[in-house]
């Protein structure tokens, strides 16, 4: 029983850094850059929803879509202020730019919130559902997450797919030049992109903190970069890839912990490895000739 | 609707106002050593002559360690202005912000022993106290840190004492405490094993009980604080059938822990440590999920002796909040050395090397013990451990109960 308790352990776990690295793996497809600062735009999510929630005495959905406003807003600003002057410059600056605004968020988190941690109230309760007796434990969290997942995971499938701003999309990512002449405004469809990462880092954020509820100006970082590995796990760029890059770490992750505590992330990244140099583009990742 | 405004011009302003006594704890440090610099370039000698002792205080103030530094540059501010109130010897505190960060801390020492500080007070986290022990040690002057707690501190070094418990000692009371009263008798532990002071206490404990024979049924670890997962570890306490698990941990992952146990409907005995101190202070923990928990720490802002009570409303009508353990610790810092330099004679007028080894002389003297807040006759040892009884509390409805 201990076996399937880490299995959905690790699928609740897993769940996270799926909703995190979609975000991540939209960002990039698209714009073709790694934007670090996801992590920390989780974390505003999370502190905007534990006020709503808890100071304005917000009911928990409005709480979840304020943070999806603002966490939008915040993208969208990040993007034009520090990303887009950067487009036409070499890849690295842009690396180097979203490391400083995920720098720049964290301290601002920091004065303004404090260091000291906060206790989130979980936006679904706390009950979980018994199975077998009481053996096995299935927390509401845990289902909210995983279907979460499942939804956006599909509906972005199908926005990139059959939408016209979809379509825009997958265009920009093929090539940047091509669809400017084609008559798709790239700035726009760029901008766009980071809307929606930032709105499923709000949702993610809640999650997160719903999950495990503890929030202080470092919470998106670790989780973002466990994202960000789950993310090229799959093969960055897909979207299912994403998901099931996630969900997997997550499971790999509990039971490299149940194997022994001591190396668990060890355990984590020499799995990552051996994927990787079995199947550099990652699980579902398509082969492209990259253009750097 | 005018109530309105008014109201609400009055949230504002006291809005404001908080913004700036938010500031204030920060900045406090800056301009102070400029106030104190100045004064004292020309009336140095009437400073001494009067008998005013300068105590240089280095704690980080500011980052992510500042809850702590704050707490000990308080609770000694409240010592140092009742010991000043008694008339008699004079003490003046400097306290400089280190940021938890070895490097800043030996330049906030050289920052106060250039401005005359004559005794340092701190540091008040470990890695930053090492350094700046260093420097004293080798400068000669009497260093006493509140709440740095690993041996390594004072380790051959004669001029460097504690007030709180060593990490080790730690870990043995508490092996002897739970085998004594009979906690438990299947016993798990979950510590980080990326941090020194959780690594330091396990240790101890694992020997301890492997002597006294408490039987240590599972012993599984994480990597750092911001891990948030903790459902295997306690999966694999509860497999192993352990009816009391000890946590030498901070506070942040245990609220978690308590979290998640109750979830899986996992009820053993939680068993902390000081740095578990804080704990009901988390904003928007559930304290109820803390029932029961058990802890060691020397202070329990709860406490109804007279001089508790004292400290705790002094400290806050000054601050506001309730004082923690590191407050009672920095209150009783003072105290000790104030009582040092009473019985052995120290004026303001001596130099800091003289006053270093006549506190040294003092402090390991057979007959000089201190009560305090955070224990009854504290005696130190050579090595400038304290000796001290262990306080265990329980969380009984949202407050500390001695035990």
């Amino acid at each position: 029983m201990s076996i399937l308790n880490n299995l959905i352990n690790g699928i609740s776990l897993g769940s996270v850094y799926a909703i995190i690295a979609l975000g991540y793996t939209m960002v990039y497809g698209i714009a073709k850059m790694l934007n670090f600062a996801h992590g920390d735009v989780i974390m505003v999510g999370a502190y905007v929803c534990f006020f709503a929630t808890g100071q304005f005495g917000l009911p928990p959905l409005a709480g979840v879509l304020l943070a999806m406003v603002v966490c939008t807003v915040l993208g969208m600003v990040i993007e034009r202020l520090a990303y887009k002057p950067l487009r036409q410059s070499a890849s690295l600056a842009v690396l180097i730019t979203a490391i400083g605004v995920s720098y720049f968020l964290q301290n601002s988190a920091l004065l303004l919130w404090k260091s000291d941690p906060k206790v989130f109230t979980s936006v679904v309760g706390t009950g979980s559902v018994k199975l077998f007796g009481g053996e096995l434990t299935i927390t509401h969290v845990a289902i909210v997450t995983v279907l979460a997942c499942v939804v956006i995971m599909l509906a972005l499938t199908w926005f990139t797919g059959r939408t016209k701003m979809g379509k825009a999309m997958r265009a920009c990512s093929e090539d940047k030049a091509a669809a400017q002449l084609m008559g798709i405004d790239v700035d726009r469809t760029i901008s766009m992109t980071f809307a929606i990462g930032s709105a499923l880092a709000a949702i993610a954020g809640v999650l997160l903190c719903s999950t495990y509820p503890s929030l202080m100006p470092t919470t998106g970082s670790l989780p973002g970069i466990k994202a960000f590995t789950a993310a090229v796990f799959g093969g960055i760029g897909s979207i299912p890839g994403a998901m099931l890059g996630g969900i997997l770490l997550g499971i790999i992750e509990i039971f490299a912990k149940a194997f022994n505590t001591n190396i668990s992330d060890a355990v984590v990244f020499a799995v990552l490895i051996v994927v990787l140099l079995v199947k550099p583009t990652g699980l579902l990742g398509k082969a492209v000739r990259e253009k750097v | 609707m005018k109530m309105n405004r008014a109201l609400s011009l009055a949230l504002a302003g006291a809005l404001g106002l908080s913004l700036l006594a938010g500031c204030g704890g920060g900045s406090t440090s800056t301009p102070a050593p400029a106030e104190t610099g100045s004064a004292e370039t020309t009336p140095a000698e009437t400073g001494s002559a009067s008998g005013v002792i300068k105590i240089g205080g280095i704690g980080p103030l500011t980052g992510s360690a500042a809850v702590y530094g704050l707490a000990t540059k308080q609770g000694a501010e409240v010592a140092v202005n009742e010991i000043n109130a008694l008339g008699g010897l004079q003490f003046e505190l400097d306290f400089q912000d280190d940021e938890g960060d070895a490097e800043k801390a030996v330049n906030a020492y050289n920052a106060l022993i250039g401005d005359g500080a004559q005794i340092i007070y701190g540091c008040t986290t470990t890695t930053p106290c090492v350094a700046v022990a260093a420097e004293t040690n080798a400068a000669r002057y009497f260093q006493l840190t509140p709440s740095a707690s690993s041996t390594d501190v004072t380790a051959g070094r004669d001029n460097v004492f504690q007030v709180c418990f060593t990490d080790p000692n730690q870990g043995i009371t508490a092996a002897n405490y739970i085998k004594d009263n009979g906690l438990g008798t299947k016993v798990a532990v979950i510590y980080n094993n990326g941090d020194a002071y959780s690594t330091g206490i396990y240790n101890a404990f694992q020997a301890q009980a492997d002597e006294i024979g408490l039987e240590i049924v599972s012993v599984t670890t994480f990597p750092d604080d911001t891990n948030t997962d903790f459902t295997v570890q306690l999966g694999e306490a509860q497999k192993a059938g352990a009816d009391l698990v000890f946590l030498p941990i901070y506070y942040t992952p245990t609220s978690l822990i308590l979290n998640q146990a109750k979830t899986m409907d996992y009820a053993p005995v939680f068993f902390g440590c000081d740095g578990m101190d804080g704990i009901l202070d988390l904003e928007g923990f559930d304290t109820s999920l803390a029932e029961g928990l058990m802890l060691m720490t020397p202070f329990n802002a709860w406490g109804e002796d007279e001089r508790t009570v004292t400290f705790v409303t002094e400290y806050q009508e000054a601050y506001g909040g309730i004082p923690n353990q590191f407050a009672a610790d920095g209150y009783d810092c003072m105290y000790a050395i104030y009582e040092a330099c009473q019985a052995a004679g120290i004026t303001a007028d001596m130099s800091a090397q003289d006053i270093c080894e006549a506190l040294i002389a003092q402090f390991t003297a057979a007959d000089f013990s201190v009560d305090g807040l955070t224990g009854t006759g504290m005696t130190w040892s050579t090595s400038g451990e304290v000796s001290k009884a262990p306080v265990v509390v329980k969380v009984e409805g949202g407050v500390y109960v001695t035990q």
